[in-house]
Parts: C-alpha cells; structure tokens; sequence
C-alpha cells in the first residue's frame, strides 16, 4: 500500500453555466515504475496508479490510462464545461487495489 | 587524419551496435501503435504536441498534448524500455481536447502523440526531446 498518498485538486469556485474552466489535480504517489533497483540489485515492484478518472454529477469528462512513464506525484490539467452547478468527482485507481476519491463543489455565478 | 584497422573494425562494431538496439524499441513502439490505431493511415493535421525541446532531469519532462475534437490521445515514449505513456479519453463534458501531465523519458528520444478523431480516422504528432539525466533508475 502506498503512503502518504494524498490528492490536491484546484477548481474554480464558481463559473458562468457553460464555460470551460481549468482544473488541475496532483496526487502525492512514488508511482514506482518497475524499472528500478535497490541497493542489493533485486528489482523494485511496479506500484503506480494506473487510471484516474474525471466525472461532473455522473458525466464524464476525462478518463485517463497511466503507464510507469508518468512522473512521481502524477500532475494532470485539463479542461471541463460546467453546465449548471454541481460535484465533480476525482478517482484515483491504485495498482494495490486501493481508490483514492475526492470531490469538488461549483457554483453557477 | 588516417584509420587504422583497429579503428575502422571498432567504429564498425559501434554503428552495428547503435543499429540493433534501437530495432527492440521500434517493434514495441509500432505494435503499441497498431493496437491503438489497428494500422489505419495517420494525417498530421489538427493535433499539437509541446513537449521542451532540452529536458535536463528526465524524471520530470511536462508535456501537453491538444487535439480540437478527438476521443482519445495515446503517448508514446519511443525510447522508454515500455513505450506507452497514457492514454487520455475525452468524455462528453471535456470542454478542450487538450491535458497536460509530466512523464519519464529514459534518455534522448521522440515522443509521439497519436489522437483518434469521431470519424475513425488518425492524426499524429511527435516532437524530439533530448534528456540530459535520464528518468529510469538504473
């Protein structure tokens, strides 16, 4: 089980109905890549987050699929239209099993 | 300046080299393609792919790729020892075909952008980055 994972996500706090907003979401995880080895040579086990996945009150906005190529603390910005006010919600799948979700609330101005 | 034999049988044994290892990595690359693509012809049009063009700590090289319109962007690392990077699937309220994210490149290589399009059709971007640290461990 990875440690100390912990999500950071960045939403606007509100946004006119229909725009295209900005999001940027960063999660603490040594996606360790398989490729490495420690100290006595023996191979360090691949440990990463192999997907993630955007969705805004059920409708999904981005579904991404993560390789061992993706950096430590995997760091994702795309974009998302905000129809009317609502929950995006953050999912994070581990290679362990674990899922690592976080929600965010916006507001229609 | 003149060769020796010794020189020219040693610069021919390192080109040989050169050649051979590069050959495992193309095959792996091609057949992530072929599954991604099932061998359709690429365009080049309509997608953009920044990544550095110099990359100093190959830990941590920030891309973004940015394709208006298509369903799914793959990345590629051609030089990695696994080519894939990702893959990104757009869904209905994704406002721009675009992400950014940041990847590990093992050494100097292109990476490669690949983005179906709705009408079934392929368009691809690539863009040289030379690694001054590479990003694998080892």
């Amino acid at each position: 089980m990875a440690e100390n994972v912990k999500p950071r996500i960045r939403v606007p706090r509100d946004a006119a109905a229909g725009e295209t907003i900005t999001i940027k979401t960063l999660i603490s995880h040594p996606m360790e890549s398989g490729q490495r080895k420690d100290s006595d040579g023996n191979k360090i086990p691949r440990s990463i987050i192999n997907r993630f996945t955007c969705t805004f009150n059920g409708e999904s906005v981005i579904d991404v699929t993560l390789e061992p190529a993706i950096s430590t603390n995997p760091f994702l910005e795309f974009q998302a239209v905000v129809p009317e006010a609502g929950t995006f919600e953050f999912i994070w799948y581990d290679d362990d099993g674990d899922v690592y979700k976080e929600t965010k609330d916006i507001a229609i101005k | 300046m003149s060769f020796t034999r010794r020189d020219t049988l040693l610069m021919a044994m390192g080109t040989a080299f050169a050649v051979a290892v590069p050959f495992k990595a193309f095959a792996d690359v091609d057949a992530d393609i072929k599954a991604f693509t099932g061998g359709a012809e690429m365009g080049s049009e309509g997608i953009t792919l920044i990544a550095p063009e110099i990359a100093e700590n190959g830990n941590t090289v920030p891309i973004e790729v940015d394709a208006p319109g298509a369903v799914s962007i793959l990345v590629l690392a051609t030089g990695n020892p696994t080519p894939a990077v990702g893959t990104f699937n757009f869904g209905a309220l994704s406002g721009a075909q675009t992400a950014s994210t940041r990847i590990r490149l093992a050494g100097t290589q292109d990476v490669v952008a690949i983005a179906k399009m709705p009408d079934g059709s392929f368009v691809r971007a690539s863009q040289a980055v030379k690694v001054t640290i590479g990003g694998c461990g080892g």
